[in-house]
């Protein structure tokens, strides 16, 4: 099922033209308010372009010049929500054998449907309960089997896993890779761990433009932006090859490996975990001085950011050193750790 | 007034108020209860022309209330989910018969569908007479008894909003389907309880009646109609009829409250 | 709410009448007083000029007027109304209230009324006389025989062997009039006074029948007055020579 998209919306200061192959599964990252929600409901026909088209396969799902739309219900278009907006008068095996009743199957059909995606997402045994009887994990499981019932061309998902528990989120992840395999998905999300697990590309988006788009990893070991390099918590030096490294715009030059030719434009990413602060200028690897600009708790580490590059250090170290903001450090990490790549 | 209830917050002065308007409903009430002949009340509740006129009220009150259902989900719809010029002035037409004093009702209706009446004049010719049949009462009473309907559907219909309703297209479902389906479902409980408010609005009308329908025993004599005319030889028969009247009302709003309740939709909303 | 006002109107014009004795002596036979005079609706317009003129002739006094159904007014006086005169349509309801002993002296008979027919102007289905009103295709409206326009034409209907089928028993004259004139009803049956108050907009037809059901109109003073004189003095007004000629000008017969 190929979708093709490419629409323009002005009040929203959307525009964005983007393709999902068939069997794809498309990650679409982005703050809030870049667009995200925009590009499904579009997509679904919730929302009206003030220009552009979309095709899916041999249906057009909405095209300004001719003035065709097909409405949302005869698209072929599946969306889940961040909430599950389960129908609350019916049964949980009702609610998934929707699809296929407004479809036109049998209820005999329509509930061997829903018992068969009910087994896939693991969620048989509640197919009589009512959506109030649920939790929040239970009801995104079903409303996840709900829109596969239906048997749609695409499947769209808006952040599923945003409403859920911390601890829940990781087996709807699993279920959702073992059951998207082979589907056209668009799935937009803020957390880079959704992009890793489902995703074979990821589009980037912000303020309603694609800033960056390509395959997963591609994308999110070597972002070519500071955006997708923040998304994707690396950070990102931006400069020109030089003979044994990166040169950057103030002049210094960073040691790294690389394939690049000497003198194209490149990008150069290192892990903040794989970066030292130390008060004193090291001896040894690469070296950048900077002003800390403040500190931010990770887990069990905590993030220094200066303006140019950013480390993760044990809370101890951090209180050791005498970090606050404003505190002039040097930033430190071995020229292996450094991936240089065209930009 | 027990510590194990909570915090509720209402001065005492405001609690004394409400019982003094509690009692000015119920007082009425009670004095009328204590002018009934019970020796005779039987007889008079039970005589041709009672029964007559409860059975027409009745047969006519619920075809009234279907008509206000058919004519008021659609209204609702359109006011509650879809935005043109002009709707907020629809919207106060529409809840006119609230405000409006039943016989001027009736009067606007006459000159609806009356013999020399805008559409009245084209219906005679046809040779279709409304006014002085029952078709006219049951008109007389969705006149009045619509806004009651529409009012209590439109609002349930916007707090429970569509967010059900785009899920069901994406997942296939047309507007009808979606309609039957979800947007029906959902709002049941406010749509009886409108209805049944309908009802007991069309039980009780009068004015809009005797103006437009004329009063003929079977036919059009409804039983407040009934009770009017009665005050004028047996006091003792009216009073037991409007007894009559109030016990059917107090039934109908209690069914209506029971109706209301929105048990299965917490935790939907 | 025009109880309370006339009950004012009565506290204030008595306290008034106690305050104001004049120093010269009252010419005698001068009346003083304010009374409250609750009459049937159909008297509407002959009573107000009767009260003009008997206020005319009797300076010092003022007459209130309350006009409804009989039967309505009988209600108000025995829960305890303040009236010093009531004029019913019919004897029935007089009696109601002479069996209660709420009056003061006999009811005296003051004016008779029979039916008549009336039409919509240009008597759309040629009406002629009562006969006809019973014919298929007329739309009739009469009163509900429980007030008195209805029991009369009940007494009309029974003496004279036809069988009406209305389509409408209503429960006041008022109504039926209304009916008529605004073309709903092809014909109804209402007293001679109704269709010459209502003027043009009616016509009326006599018919020979109407002489079975006669209306009679008692007038009695009612106990309990502030103003016993000026009560019975105009139940006499009503029945003397000027009070029957304005009745007569109405369409009323003598009684």
């Amino acid at each position: 099922m190929t979708f093709a998209f490419d629409a323009r919306l002005a009040g929203r200061g959307f525009a964005v033209a983007l393709s999902v192959a068939p069997g794809e599964t498309v990650a679409v990252l982005g703050p809030n308010g870049a667009g995200k929600s925009t590009l499904l409901g579009l997509t679904a026909g919730l929302l009206r372009a003030d220009q552009g088209r979309a095709v899916l396969d041999d249906t057009v799902l909405f095209d300004t010049d001719g003035g065709a739309f097909t409405p949302p219900h005869q698209r072929g278009v599946s969306l889940l929500a961040q909430e599950p907006l389960l129908f609350p008068h019916l049964t949980v095996e009702e609610n998934v054998a929707f699809g296929p009743r407004s479809a036109g199957a049998s209820r005999q059909s329509a509930r061997s449907t829903a018992r068969h995606w009910l087994a896939e997402v693991e969620a048989l045994e509640l197919a009589d309960r009512r959506p109030a009887q649920l939790s929040g994990g239970q009801a995104q499981r079903i409303a996840v089997a709900r829109a596969l019932a239906s048997d749609p061309r695409l499947l769209l998902l808006d952040e599923p896993m945003a409403a859920l528990d911390v601890s829940v989120a990781p087996a709807l992840r699993r279920m959702l890779r073992r059951v998207l395999v082979g589907r056209s998905v668009v799935i937009v999300t803020h957390d880079i761990l959704d992009a890793f697990t489902l995703a074979d590309r990821v589009v980037v988006l912000d303020a309603g433009r694609i800033v960056e788009q390509g395959p997963t990893r591609e994308v999110l070991e070597r972002p070519r932006n500071a955006f997708t390099a923040g998304l994707a918590a690396l950070n990102l030096l931006v400069g020109v090859r030089s003979e044994r490294g990166i040169r950057l715009a103030d002049g210094s030059e960073i040691f790294g490996a690389s394939t690049l030719q000497a003198g194209s434009p490149a990008a150069a990413a290192v892990r903040p975990s794989a970066v030292r602060v130390s008060p004193d200028e090291p001896v040894s690897g690469n070296r950048i001085r900077g002003e800390v600009l403040d500190l931010e708790p990770r887990g069990d580490l905590v993030r220094v950011r200066s303006a140019l590059i950013s480390a993760d250090v044990a809370p101890a170290l951090a209180a050791d050193l005498d970090l606050v903001p404003g505190a002039a450090v040097w930033f430190g990490f071995d020229a292996a750790e450094l991936a240089i790549y065209a930009a | 007034m027990s510590p194990a209830t909570g915090y509720a917050g209402v001065p005492r002065w405001v609690a004394a108020i409400a019982v003094v308007g509690a009692l000015f409903v119920l007082l009425p009430l009670a004095a009328m209860v204590m002018r009934v002949n019970w020796g005779g009340f039987v007889g008079l509740v039970t005589s041709e022309s009672s029964v007559s006129a409860l059975l027409l009220s009745l047969r006519t009150s619920l075809a009234a209330t279907v008509l206000c259902i058919v004519l008021g989900v659609p209204m609702a719809l359109v006011l509650a989910r879809s935005t043109f010029r002009g709707q907020k002035v629809l919207r106060s037409l529409v809840l006119l018969p609230l405000v409006l004093p039943p016989v001027v009702g009736g009067i606007a209706l006459l000159y609806t569908f009356g013999r020399r009446g805008l559409i009245g004049q084209s219906l005679d010719a046809l040779g279709i007479s409304i006014a002085f049949s029952t078709t006219a009462v049951i008109l007389a009473q969705t006149f009045v008894a619509l806004p009651f309907l529409v009012l209590s559907l439109e609002g349930a219909l916007r707090t429970v909003g569509t967010r059900y309703e785009a899920v069901g297209a994406t997942l296939g479902a047309g507007p009808t389907t979606v309609l039957r389906r979800i947007t029906l479902p959902l709002v049941l409980p406010a749509l009886v309880s409108g209805s049944v408010l309908s009802f007991a609005r069309a039980l009780g009308e009068f004015g809009a009646t005797l103006t437009f329908a004329g009063s003929l025993q079977g036919t059009t004599r409804t039983l407040p109609l009934e009770i009017y005319l009665q005050r004028e030889t047996s006091p003792d028969t009216a009073v037991a009829l409007s007894l009559v009247l109030v016990v059917v009302a107090v039934v109908v709003v209690g069914i209506a409250h029971q109706a209301g309740s929105t048990k299965y939709l917490r935790g939907a909303l | 709410m025009r109880r309370l006002a006339v009950v004012a109107v009565a506290v204030g014009l008595a306290l008034t009448g106690c305050a104001a004795e004049p120093a010269e002596a009252p010419t005698a036979g001068a009346l003083e007083g304010s009374i409250t005079v609750f009459a049937a609706a159909s008297l509407t317009t002959t009573f107000t000029e009767l009260v003009t003129q008997f206020e005319a002739a009797n300076p010092g006094t003022t007459v209130e007027l309350n006009f409804a159904g009989s039967s309505d007014l009988v209600t108000q006086i025995t829960e305890g109304a303040p009236a010093d005169v009531f004029a019913s349509a019919d004897t029935k309801n007089m009696t109601k209230v002479t069996d209660a002993a709420l009056n003061e002296g006999d009811p005296v008979d003051f004016a008779t009324n029979v039916l008549e027919i009336a039409v919509p102007p240009g008597n759309p289905a040629g009406i002629e006389d009562f006969a006809d009103l019973a014919g298929t295709d007329v739309t009739l409206v009469i009163c509900a025989p429980a007030v008195p326009c209805g029991a009369a034409t009940a007494a009309v209907e029974a003496a004279s062997g036809v069988d009406l089928t209305p389509v409408s028993e209503e429960s006041s004259v008022t109504d039926v009039l209304g009916k008529v004139t605004s073309g709903e009803a092809d014909a109804g049956l209402v007293y001679v006074t109704d269709v010459i108050a209502a003027g043009d907009a009616v016509e009326g037809i006599e018919f020979d029948e109407s002489g079975e059901a006669v209306n009679t109109y008692p007038i009695v003073a009612l106990g309990d007055s502030a103003a016993p004189d000026v009560a019975r003095a105009f139940v006499d007004f009503v029945a003397s020579a000027a009070g029957q000629k304005v009745l007569a000008d109405a369409g009323f017969g003598t009684p």
